[in-house]
C-alpha cells in the first residue's frame, strides 16, 4: 500500500511542488514577506537613482506585486490576507504625524497668518480643481469622490474615499500619481514664477503633493521641507473637515 | 519604542471610537492625530518643555521610524488597483490630465496665497513699527 502511494507520488512530479504552493498561497506569510522584500528592493532602487521623483518606490512596488499576482493568478483577497498586517499600520502612522507637527509648533506660530491663508486657499483649490477638471473630462461620480482628496496623504485619502462611496485603491493610486506630478513640477514651476520664498514653495509642495512633495522639498531646501511637512499634516485635517461638509 | 507605539494605538483607538460613536465622517486616525497634537502641546506647556524637544521620548523615537517608511504602508491598498484595471485603461489619459491640471493649479494658488499673505503681514508690521 505504501509502495502504491510512493508510486503515485512519483508518477506525479508536480505533486510536492503543488502542495508547497497550496500551503504558501493560503498562508499570510508569503505575501507579507514578499511585500516587504519588494519594498526594500524598490526603495534601494530609488536610493540608487538619487531619489529622483520619477523613481517612486511606492508605484514600483505596486506595479511589481500587481504583476506577480496576475502571473500566479492569485486573487487580491488572498494577497490582502498577508498584506493586511502592513495596511493596519496606516492608522497609527497617520496619528504619528502629530509628532513632527508639534515639533514645528514654533514655526507654525511664527507664520500663522500666511500658513492659515495658504492652507484654506490651497485645500479648497485642490478639492475644487480636482472635481472641476474631473467633471470637464466627463469622469463618473464614484471616480470624482476618489479624486477629491488626491492632494492628501494616502492613508487619509483612502479613508475619505471609502467613507463617501469612492474606491480606496483608486484613491491610493491617484494620490501617489499626484505626489509624483507635484514633485516633478514644483521646482521648475516656482522658479518660472520667480518665487524665492522657500517657506512658501515648501508649503505649496506639501499641501498639493503630500509626503512625496515633502520629500522633494527636503531635497531642495531644509526650510522648504519643514514647511512642506507642516502643510501636509494641516491639509490632512482640513480636507477631512471640508469633505465631511461637502459630501456628509 | 513600545510605549511610543502604544500611545499611537491608544490615540488611533480613541479617534475611531469618537468617529464611529458620534457618526463623524472625519477619519478616526485624523481625529487621533489632532487630539495627540493637542495633548502634546498641553503637556509641553504644563511641564514647560519647548515644543521641538520630543526626540528623547518614546513617541519621538517611534514616529520617525513609522513615518520613515510611510510609503510601504500604501502598497497593500494600492495593489487593489488590479481590481480596477479596465477603469485605468478606459479613463487613464483623462485621469492623468485631471491630476496634472489640478496639481499645477493647486501649487500656483497655494504659493500665491502664502506669498501674498506674508507680504501683507510684513507690511502691516513695518507700518506699526
Amino acid at each position: 500500500m505504501s509502495a502504491l502511494t510512493a508510486l503515485s507520488a512519483a508518477g506525479d512530479p508536480m505533486q510536492p511542488d503543488f502542495s508547497l504552493w497550496v500551503y504558501l498561497a493560503g498562508s499570510p506569510l508569503l505575501w507579507l514577506t514578499l511585500t516587504l522584500v519588494v519594498w526594500i528592493g524598490s526603495d534601494a532602487l530609488a536610493q540608487a537613482s538619487g531619489r529622483h521623483p520619477l523613481a517612486n518606490p511606492v508605484l514600483f512596488s505596486i506595479a511589481s506585486i500587481a504583476g506577480l499576482l496576475a502571473w500566479t493568478r492569485t486573487p487580491y483577497a488572498t494577497y490582502f490576507e498577508g498584506a493586511q498586517f502592513i495596511h493596519f499600520m496606516l492608522g497609527p502612522a497617520t496619528v504619528a504625524l502629530a509628532v513632527p507637527l508639534v515639533q514645528h509648533a514654533a514655526t507654525v506660530r511664527a507664520n500663522l497668518i500666511p500658513m492659515a491663508v495658504a492652507l484654506v486657499v490651497g485645500c479648497l483649490v485642490a478639492i475644487g480643481s480636482a472635481v472641476g477638471f474631473g467633471l470637464l473630462f466627463g469622469l463618473p461620480e464614484p471616480v470624482l469622490v476618489a479624486l477629491a482628496p488626491k492632494s492628501v496623504t494616502a492613508g487619509v485619502a483612502m479613508a475619505l474615499a471609502s467613507t463617501f462611496g469612492g474606491d480606496p485603491a483608486l484613491a491610493a493610486v491617484l494620490v501617489i500619481t499626484t505626489g509624483i506630478i507635484g514633485a516633478v513640477t514644483v521646482t521648475p514651476l516656482m522658479t518660472l514664477m520667480g518665487i524665492r520664498n522657500f517657506a512658501a514653495r515648501g508649503f505649496a509642495a506639501g499641501l498639493a503633493s503630500h509626503g512625496i512633495g515633502t520629500a522633494r522639498a527636503y531635497a531642495v531646501d531644509p526650510v522648504a521641507g519643514l514647511f512642506a511637512g507642516t502643510a501636509m499634516c494641516l491639509n490632512a485635517v482640513l480636507t477631512s473637515v471640508v469633505m465631511a461638509f461637502l459630501y456628509g | 519604542m513600545l510605549r511610543g507605539l502604544t500611545i499611537l494605538l491608544v490615540f488611533h483607538l480613541a479617534g475611531e471610537v469618537c468617529a464611529r460613536s458620534l457618526g463623524l465622517t472625519i477619519p478616526g486616525p485624523v481625529i487621533g492625530m489632532a487630539s495627540l497634537a493637542a495633548c502634546l502641546l498641553a503637556v509641553n506647556r504644563a511641564v514647560g518643555r519647548p515644543s521641538g524637544d520630543l526626540e528623547n521620548s518614546g513617541l519621538g523615537r517611534v514616529a520617525p521610524a513609522v513615518l520613515g517608511s510611510l510609503g510601504l504602508l500604501f502598497v497593500p491598498a494600492g495593489v487593489g488597483i488590479v481590481q480596477h484595471l479596465p477603469l485605468l485603461v478606459d479613463r487613464g489619459p483623462a485621469l492623468f490630465a485631471v491630476l496634472v491640471c489640478s496639481t499645477v493649479v493647486t501649487l500656483v494658488a497655494t504659493v500665491i496665497a502664502y506669498v501674498g499673505a506674508d507680504r501683507l503681514v510684513r507690511r502691516r508690521r513695518s507700518d506699526a513699527a
